[in-house]
C-alpha cells in the first residue's frame, strides 16, 4: 500500500508550495499580539514529509481520541495556553496572559489581539466560549469533557469583553492552568450551524474537504487522500513571528503519509522519502545510527520519556464458580510476598540490555527518569536477588519439589500465563526474559501473544487473564491524568476495576492523596502527596514496574530548528519552526 | 530414470535429516531455552585449530566471544583462553523420547565457553539447537499437516470428480466456503474461546488440526480435475464396460493419476504450512516462548534490523532450504517413478 505511493503527487504538491512560497503575505494582517518564539531564524519554503503509524480517523478536535488523529489535528490547531514540550512548564499560546485569584477556582483569561483563523476571520472570545461549550456538550462525548468536569460540576466559561474570558472551576485544581493545554479552538462561523443541527459529530472526518475548516495552527488543510495522504499547506494567518519577525511557520506545506509498520517507515527515512522519524525501537536506532554520518542523518536519543512498562495480576473479585482456574491462583497474586518476590526475580538491567539495547532505564516506580518534577528520588531500588525472593515466597508458605517446582500452600503448582500484545516485539520480548526470571524460582510461566484489542478487552470488560505485560505513556508530566489509574473508582484501575470501595487500606489511602493533590495548587505540598503514592505503589506493587524505554527520533541532516522532546509528540512539537536547510549547511547539531 | 546409487543417497540423506530432528538435544550442544543474557546477537563461534604459539592442534578450539569496547552490538575473540571442543560430552539435561533421561550431547566444550555454530538470537540463545528443537515441532506439524489436507483434500475430489452430480455440487460448494472464510478472523474466534495456557502437546495438535483443516480444499479442486479428465478415457471407460466395479477403477486407474499432483502438493504444502505457524504464533494459536519452531525462527527475519545486520540468523533459513530442495527431490524422484508405472 504504501510502497506503491505516487511519486507524481508528491511533484505536484512540491510545486503548488513553491508558488504559495513566493506569493506576498495576506494584506491586512495587522499583527498585534502576535507570539515570538526564541529558535534558530529559518528559512521559508519547502515541505516536511511524515511517516504515520496509522491513518487519523477524524480531524475533528472534539471526536478525537486515537494518537494519529490528535497529532495531525495538533498541527492544524492552537490551545489558549500550552505545556511547552521542552519545558513540561504552562506558557502563554492563543492567551497573552491570564490571572487566578488566591482560591485557584478563578481564570481570568486576556487574548491575543488580531488573531485570525486559517480562513481569515478573526478570533475573539466568543470562540472560546463556544469552544468549551462544545467540550462540554455531553450529547457530543468529547473525551476531554472528563478533564473539564470536577465534582460531576463542569467548568463556567463567560465572556468579559472581545478578547478576554473568565473561567471558574467548581474548586480548586491542583495542575492548574495545565487544564488548557490541548484544548483546540474551534471557529464558531464554520460549526456552530453543524451544531445546532446535531450534525457536528459527520464533519471534519477523514475525508474532509480544505473549504469547511479553519483552524488557528500553522497549518491548514491542503487535500485529504483516505488511504493515502494528507498534506497540510502553511496557514497564513498563523500568530507567531521568529526572532527577527519574520511570518511562521517556515515550512510551505506539511505531509503524511501512512506507513503501518515501523521498519517499512525506517526504509523510507533512509531513502530521505520521510524527513524525520517520530519514535522508532532500539535496534532500528542502531542501525540508522550505523550510517547516520554518511546517509545525513541526525539521530537522537532523548533519554526516558514518560512511557512505562509493567506487569500486573489479576486481583479483580471475580465469581470463582465462573473462573474457578482464575480465581484459584488470586489467592497467590494478592498475597503481597508473592508480588515482591516476582519483582524481585526480574532482571531489569537484562531487559534494558536485551531488549533495548541500553536505550532504557530499569524502574521501580510509575514515574520514570523523564519526569523529573514529579519523579521521588528516593524511591528505593530493590536489586535483583533469587535467593531473597525465595525467601519471601517461603515465608508465605510455598515450597519447591525435587524437580525444583514451585508449589503452593496446598501443594499445587505454581504456574500461570502472562498475556502480551502479539504486534510489539519488544514487550514480547519482555515477557519471554520475565518467563526465563520466573522459571528460576519455580514458577511455569506461560506467554500468551494476543492481539492488542483482544487483549484490552480482556483486561477491562472479560477480566479473563493472570498476568498482563502492559505499557502506559503519560500525555502530561503532571500526576493527574493519572487518577484514572490510581483511584479505586477509576475506569483504569487496572488490577482490580470497579471497586466500589476501596478493597485495601493502601488503595485507600491512594484515594485519599490523589483526590488531595488534585485540588492543592501548591507545587510543594502536592509533590509531597505524590511521592507518597509512588512509595505507596513501590511497597505494594499493584503493577510491577520493569523498564522506561528512551524516546529515540531521527531527522533528515537538512531539517532546521530540530529540538525533539520527551512530552508527545516528539518531533513536531514545534513544527512552526521547524525548517528546511539550504543544501551544504552544516549537519546536525 | 535416476541411478540406483542416486537412490540410495537421497534415501540415506532423508534419514540422516530426520535423525537430527527426532533426537535434537543429543545434536544440539545446549537447551532451546537456555539465555545468555550478556551474549545477545553474537556471531557463529569460531574453530580454531593452530593457536596463538603456532602450534597445530588435531582437537579444534574455540575462544569467547567478548563485547568490543566502545560498541554495544559487536563481539571480538577473547584469545586470553581458549575451550578444547569435546565430543560425547556431558551437557544439560533431557529425555529421550520421554523414557529415560540424559545428558550426553554429541558435542560441546570445556565449561566456561560456549559454542555457537549458529551464532545466537536476541536472547544469547543457541541458534544451532534451536532449529534443531525447532525442527521436531514443525517438520512433523507441516508433514501431519499436509497429509491430513492431502488425504481429506484427496479422497474428497476423488469422490466429487468420479460421481459428479449433487456430490461433486456438494464438495464443490464446500471447498467454495472454504476459499472463502475469513480465516484470521475464524482463528481470532478460536483462541478467544480456548483457555489462555495451551499445553505444548495441545498446541502442537491445534496447529496441525488448523493447518490440515484450511489447506485441504485446493488439494481437493486439483485431484477432481485430474479425476474429471480420467475418467473419461478410454481405457476406464472399457474398465467399466468389462464390469469392473467403482473401487477397483478408482484403486487401479484413477488414484495413480493423481499421485504426481498430490507429491508436488506436499512439497510445495510442507515449507507452506511451516510458515504458517509464525501466524498461527502470532495469534497466539502456535508454539509459545520459549520453546522454538522454524517458523518462530523465520519469523525473526521478518525484523528489518536482523535482516541487514546479523547475517548469522539467515543460517537456519539456509538449513531449511537445504532439506526442502531434499524433499523436492524426493517428490520429483517419486513422481518419476509414478509416472513410469502409470506408463
Amino acid at each position: 500500500m504504501s510502497s506503491l505511493f505516487p511519486i507524481k503527487s508528491i511533484a505536484g504538491v512540491l510545486l503548488a508550495s513553491a508558488i504559495l512560497a513566493i506569493s506576498p503575505p495576506p494584506a491586512g494582517a495587522t499583527p498585534q499580539d502576535y507570539a515570538t518564539t526564541k529558535g534558530e531564524p529559518g528559512r521559508p519554503g519547502g515541505q516536511l514529509v511524515v511517516a504515520l503509524r496509522s491513518e487519523p480517523k477524524t480531524l475533528n478536535p472534539i471526536l478525537s481520541v486515537d494518537a494519529t488523529s490528535r497529532e495531525v489535528i495538533g498541527v492544524m490547531n492552537a490551545d489558549l495556553i500550552h505545556i511547552s514540550r521542552e519545558t513540561q512548564q504552562t506558557e502563554p499560546a492563543l492567551a497573552k496572559s491570564w490571572s487566578v485569584t488566591p482560591d485557584g477556582r478563578k481564570y481570568t483569561v486576556s487574548l491575543r489581539r488580531g488573531v485570525k483563523f486559517s480562513d481569515g476571520i478573526p478570533f475573539t472570545a466568543d470562540d472560546v466560549v463556544f469552544s468549551f461549550q462544545l467540550y462540554l456538550d455531553e450529547k457530543l462525548h468529547s473525551p476531554q469533557r472528563d478533564l473539564l468536569v470536577l465534582d460531576d460540576k463542569s467548568i463556567e466559561v463567560h465572556k468579559v469583553d472581545t478578547y478576554t474570558v473568565e473561567f471558574v472551576l467548581p474548586k480548586p485544581y491542583g495542575p492548574g492552568e495545565r487544564i488548557f493545554d490541548g484544548l483546540a479552538m474551534l471557529p464558531r462561523h464554520l460549526l456552530e450551524k453543524p451544531y445546532r443541527e446535531g450534525k457536528l459529530s459527520q464533519i471534519w472526518g477523514a475525508n474532509a474537504q480544505p473549504q469547511e475548516m479553519a483552524g488557528l495552527g500553522a497549518f491548514r488543510l491542503k487535500e485529504s487522500v483516505p488511504g493515502q495522504h494528507i498534506v497540510l499547506e502553511r496557514n497564513p494567518y498563523y500568530w507567531k513571528t521568529d526572532s527577527q519577525g519574520g511570518r511562521l511557520p517556515y515550512l510551505a506545506g506539511l505531509m503524511f503519509v501512512f506507513v503501518p509498520n515501523e521498519d517499512a517507515q525506517v526504509i523510507k527515512f533512509q531513502s530521505a522519502e520521510t524527513q524525520v522519524l517520530e519514535r522508532v525501537n532500539a535496534d532500528n536506532f542502531s542501525l540508522l545510527q550505523k550510517d547516520a554520518r554518511t546517509k545525513g542523518l541526525c539521530m537522537s536519543d532523548l533519554g526516558p520519556g514518560l512511557e512505562f512498562l509493567f506487569v500486573f495480576f489479576n486481583m479483580n473479585h471475580l465469581d470463582s464458580t465462573k473462573s474457578p482456574d482464575i480465581a484459584a491462583k488470586q489467592e497467590w497474586f494478592r498475597d503481597l510476598r508473592f508480588r515482591q518476590a516476582v519483582s524481585m526475580a526480574m532482571d531489569r538491567p537484562g531487559m534494558v540490555r536485551l531488549v533495548y539495547g541500553g536505550r532504557a532505564t530499569p524502574i521501580w516506580g510509575n514515574v520514570t527518569p523523564g519526569n523529573k518534577l514529579w519523579l521521588d528520588h528516593s524511591l528505593p531500588r530493590t536489586e535483583r536477588s533469587l535467593e531473597q525472593a525465595k525467601a519471601l515466597l517461603q515465608s508465605a508458605g510455598f515450597s519447591w519439589n525435587a524437580d525444583g517446582t514451585l508449589l503452593d500452600s496446598h501443594g499445587h503448582p505454581v504456574a500461570f500465563t502472562i498475556l502480551v500484545s502479539s504486534s510489539n516485539a519488544q514487550r514480547s520480548k519482555l515477557a519471554a526474559i520475565a518467563q526465563d526470571d520466573l522459571k528460576q524460582l519455580g514458577m511455569d510461566v506461560q506467554i500468551v501473544p494476543m492481539e492488542f484489542r483482544a487483549l484490552v478487552d480482556r483486561v477491562l470488560n472479560t477480566k479473563q487473564y493472570e498476568m498482563v505485560l502492559m505499557n502506559l505513556v503519560n500525555g502530561d508530566a503532571d500526576p493527574t491524568p493519572e487518577m484514572n489509574l490510581w483511584l479505586s473508582s477509576g475506569e483504569t484501575h487496572l488490577w482490580d476495576l470497579g471497586e466500589s470501595k476501596p478493597a485495601t487500606p493502601w488503595e485507600a489511602e491512594l484515594d485519599r492523596l490523589m483526590t488531595t493533590q488534585a485540588e492543592t495548587t501548591d507545587y510543594t505540598s502536592r509533590k509531597k502527596l505524590y511521592d507518597r503514592v509512588q512509595e505507596i505503589v513501590a511497597q505494594n506493587l499493584p503493577l510491577i514496574f520493569l523498564v522506561s524505554p528512551n524516546i529515540l527520533v531521527g531527522a533528515q541532516q537538512n531539517v532546521g530548528n530540530f529540538h525533539p522532546a520527551v512530552l508527545e509528540p516528539y518531533v513536531l512539537w514545534n513544527v512552526d519552526q521547524i525548517f528546511i536547510k539550504p543544501t551544504g549547511s552544516p549537519s546536525c547539531q | 530414470m535416476r541411478t540406483r546409487s542416486q537412490r540410495v543417497a537421497l534415501v540415506v540423506a532423508l534419514v540422516g535429516l530426520h535423525v537430527f530432528f527426532v533426537f535434537p538435544a543429543f545434536f544440539a550442544p545446549y537447551d532451546y531455552a537456555t539465555q545468555n543474557r550478556d551474549l545477545p546477537f553474537a556471531p557463529p563461534t569460531r574453530l580454531h585449530f593452530v593457536d596463538r604459539a603456532a602450534h597445530f592442534h588435531a582437537v579444534p578450539f574455540v575462544y569467547a566471544w567478548k563485547e568490543k569496547t566502545g560498541s554495544d552490538a559487536a563481539y571480538e575473540e577473547d584469545q586470553e583462553r581458549a575451550y578444547r571442543v569435546r565430543f560425547f560430552t556431558k551437557g544439560a539435561a533431557y529425555h529421550v523420547l520421554g523414557l529415560w533421561t540424559s545428558r550426553l550431547h554429541l558435542f560441546g566444550v570445556d565449561s566456561g565457553g560456549h559454542i555457537f555454530p549458529f551464532g545466537t538470537d536476541d536472547f544469547g540463545r543457541d541458534e544451532f539447537s534451536r532449529m534443531l528443537y525447532g525442527g521436531q515441532i514443525s517438520l512433523f506439524a507441516g508433514m501431519l499437516g499436509a497429509i491430513i489436507a492431502l488425504s481429506v483434500g484427496g479422497i474428497l475430489g476423488l469422490l466429487s470428480g468420479y460421481y459428479g452430480k449433487w456430490l461433486d455440487a456438494l464438495i464443490m460448494r464446500l471447498v467454495e466456503i472454504f476459499f472463502a472464510l475469513p480465516w484470521l478472523y475464524l482463528l481470532f474466534a478460536v483462541r478467544a474461546v480456548l483457555p489462555l495456557g495451551i499445553k505444548t502437546t495441545d498446541a502442537f495438535l491445534l496447529l496441525v488440526g488448523v493447518v490440515g483443516l484450511v489447506g485441504w480444499a485446493r488439494p481437493a479442486r486439483l485431484v477432481r480435475g485430474i479425476v474429471l479428465s480420467a475418467k473419461e478415457r478410454n481405457f476406464i471407460l472399457a474398465a467399466r464396460a468389462m464390469g469392473a466395479s467403482d473401487v477397483h477403477i478408482l484403486r487401479r486407474h484413477v488414484l495413480p493419476r493423481t499421485y504426481g499432483t498430490l507429491l508436488t502438493m506436499a512439497a510445495l504444502l510442507v515449507p507452506q504450512f511451516i510458515l504458517a505457524e509464525v501466524t498461527l504464533s502470532f495469534l497466539g494459536l502456535g508454539v509459545g516462548e520459549p520453546i522454538p519452531s522454524w517458523g518462530s525462527l523465520l519469523g525473526e527475519l521478518q525484523k528489518y534490523s536482523v535482516l541487514t545486520s546479523y547475517w548469522w540468523m539467515y543460517l537456519p533459513a539456509v538449513a531449511l532450504v537445504l532439506l526442502f530442495l531434499t524433499y523436492h527431490w524426493a517428490a520429483t524422484a517419486l513422481q518419476e517413478k509414478f509416472a513410469a508405472v502409470g506408463a
